[in-house]
């Protein structure tokens, strides 16, 4: 139970080898390779069903994958309790018995190790995580109670307050308002100062173009990784979208309107 | 003042409530798991499950009752981690299994009593309890199995609650989440078995459902919903046991009406979020 293991410096915080994931026969996930340096902060697009959530699984060490290998900090995920998983707001009971508080102290639990109770240090780690968010105020509000927005700072003060190192944001910004999704950017610029290596599902192309450092275009295998400008290209777009994407030309500007937002993978 | 002191004069009486307390208190704080996690199905059906185990163990023991909590409590945890493993690896739904098995064991259950000369008593004993017939030695069975149900429930606290809001943080957080489910089966399993002299098989998932439901409803917090849910559990029993004396109505169904009346009043009129006081 809680592993602990040593990250080595000159490794890539994630290295992906030839991923392949399939359930009965169908693939998920079909030959991917690509790695990522510490602080490092990517956009996964691709449309419904690409395969986003999966890969942040395999990622995470929670599903493994059918062949392939990933490795974080030069060792297999499983040995990591560094990797924080950010839920879609939808896959969440918001209505269980907790507070903000004890739901940022979970992130806690591993590095505390079984048999343990919440010590004064775990505390100061869930009010840093918790002021980081600018949620300290909230800490006693049921979870039921907040706005989207702040529902999903929770679950980043959570993936903070376990010191996770590499982040995995399921659709953070889906549903929620402008004021909302600028207050999560901006938190982006936050971890990435602190060097936290984050990977953001999204489905707003012009999000991931103007927000983020790489842009990772999946459906089911590697459209294309790297600069936004280079992977967001009309002609890659709609290789990987196939005519589920429409292309608009607003004043010389492309605009890209993905039909087949917001709903599960 | 006579009237409450009266029934305690009767040491049958007393055992019983004590007994009956401990039980509320148990199947409370083990319920407030399966309320959360929506398996009042599964304790229902395990519940019901335990029967063929007791019916054989009564027949082996020549009508003997004392060896029957073991049975109980082995053919509970056998048939908890059954029917975990049916619904992982099953290929037809979880609860069309659970209601597969569960009423083919239930019925094998009421098959062997009726091989009994004595069958209808001993049968309405196991189905609906006999909390009025514990002995010292159920007394002290109730009491040290209770208690270790309640230990692991309060050292695993923190595994439980995460692994129950999130499964997938439990996963990343390296906790051994298979094993965490199976403890969680074991111990409804368990409490299952404790309770069944005081409220037989048939009414065990009211004793585990009605106090943890009605907590849900006054409390925002898990170690709060368990700790209002063992109040009224061991309420309900006490309070339950009072009305089977007086009105003289069959303890079990005394206990679990008692619960299912405070669930009906909190659901109305509680402050929070009660029926009548919305809007």
């Amino acid at each position: 139970m809680y592993p602990h293991t040593h990250h080595q410096s000159n490794e890539p915080i994630l290295d992906a080898q030839n991923l392949s994931v399939r359930y009965d026969g169908r693939s998920a996930l079909d030959d991917i390779s690509f790695h990522l340096h510490a602080g490092e902060r990517v956009a996964v697009v691709g449309p419904n069903g690409a395969g986003k959530s999966t890969l942040f699984k395999v990622i995470a060490g929670v599903l493994p994958p059918t062949s392939g290998t990933v490795t974080v900090s030069g060792s297999r995920p499983a040995a990591h309790v560094c990797i924080g998983y950010v839920p879609q707001r939808a896959h969440v009971d918001w209505n269980f018995p907790v507070n903000v508080a004890d739901v940022v102290m979970m992130g806690r639990s591993a590095v505390m190790g079984a048999f343990r109770w919440p010590t004064r240090r775990d505390w100061n780690f869930v009010h840093d995580a918790l002021d980081t968010v600018e949620m300290r105020g909230l800490a006693a509000r049921q979870i039921g109670e907040l706005s989207g927005g702040q529902q999903q700072r929770m679950f980043i003060a959570r993936a903070l307050a376990q010191e996770a190192e590499l982040m995995l944001m399921d659709e953070p910004l889906t549903g929620l308002d402008l004021p909302a999704q600028e207050g999560i950017l901006n938190l982006l610029d936050t971890l990435q100062k602190q060097n936290v290596t984050v990977m953001v599902a999204t489905h707003d192309l012009d999000q991931a173009e103007k927000y983020f450092d790489r842009v990772m275009l999946l459906n089911q295998t590697l459209f294309g990784f790297g600069r936004p400008d280079a992977v967001l290209k009309p002609e890659i777009l709609l290789k990987a979208y196939g005519n589920r994407l429409k292309l608009v030309d607003a004043n010389g500007k492309l605009t890209t309107l993905d039909d087949t937002c917001c709903g599960d993978e | 003042m006579t009237w409450l002191l009266e029934p305690l004069s009767y040491p049958f009486m007393l055992r019983g409530l004590a007994a009956g307390a401990l039980v509320g208190v148990v199947c409370a704080v083990v319920g407030t798991y399966v309320v959360l996690r929506g398996m009042a199905f599964f304790g229902d059906a395990l519940a019901h499950t335990v029967l063929p185990g007791v019916a054989l163990g009564y027949i082996l023991s020549g009508g003997e009752r004392a060896s029957l909590f073991w049975w109980a409590l082995g053919t509970a945890i056998l048939a908890s981690l059954g029917i975990g493993a049916l619904s992982r690896n099953a290929r037809i739904k979880e609860d069309t299994a659970i209601g597969v098995i569960f009423a083919g064991m239930f019925a094998l259950g009421i098959a062997l009593i009726s091989t009994v000369r004595s069958y209808a008593v001993d049968l309405s004993h196991f189905l609906f309890g006999d909390v009025l017939g514990v002995t010292n030695r159920d007394l002290i069975l109730t009491a040290v199995f209770g208690g270790i149900v309640l230990f692991l429930v309060f050292i695993f606290y923190k595994e439980f609650l995460t692994l129950s809001f999130d499964p997938v943080l439990a996963a990343t957080l390296r906790m051994p989440v298979g094993l965490l489910n199976n403890l969680l089966l074991a111990l409804i399993a368990v409490t299952v078995a404790v309770s069944m002299q005081t409220v037989g098989v048939a009414l065990m998932v009211a004793m585990l459902v009605t106090p943890a439901a009605t907590a849900y409803l006054l409390t925002r917090r898990l170690w709060k919903m368990m700790v209002v849910a063992a109040i009224i559990g061991a309420a309900s029993s006490v309070t339950g046991l009072y009305f089977s004396y007086y009105l003289n109505i069959a303890s079990g169904a005394a206990i679990v009406l008692t619960a299912t009346a405070i669930f009906i009043v909190v659901f109305l009129f509680n402050p929070r979020q009660g029926a009548l006081r919305r809007g």
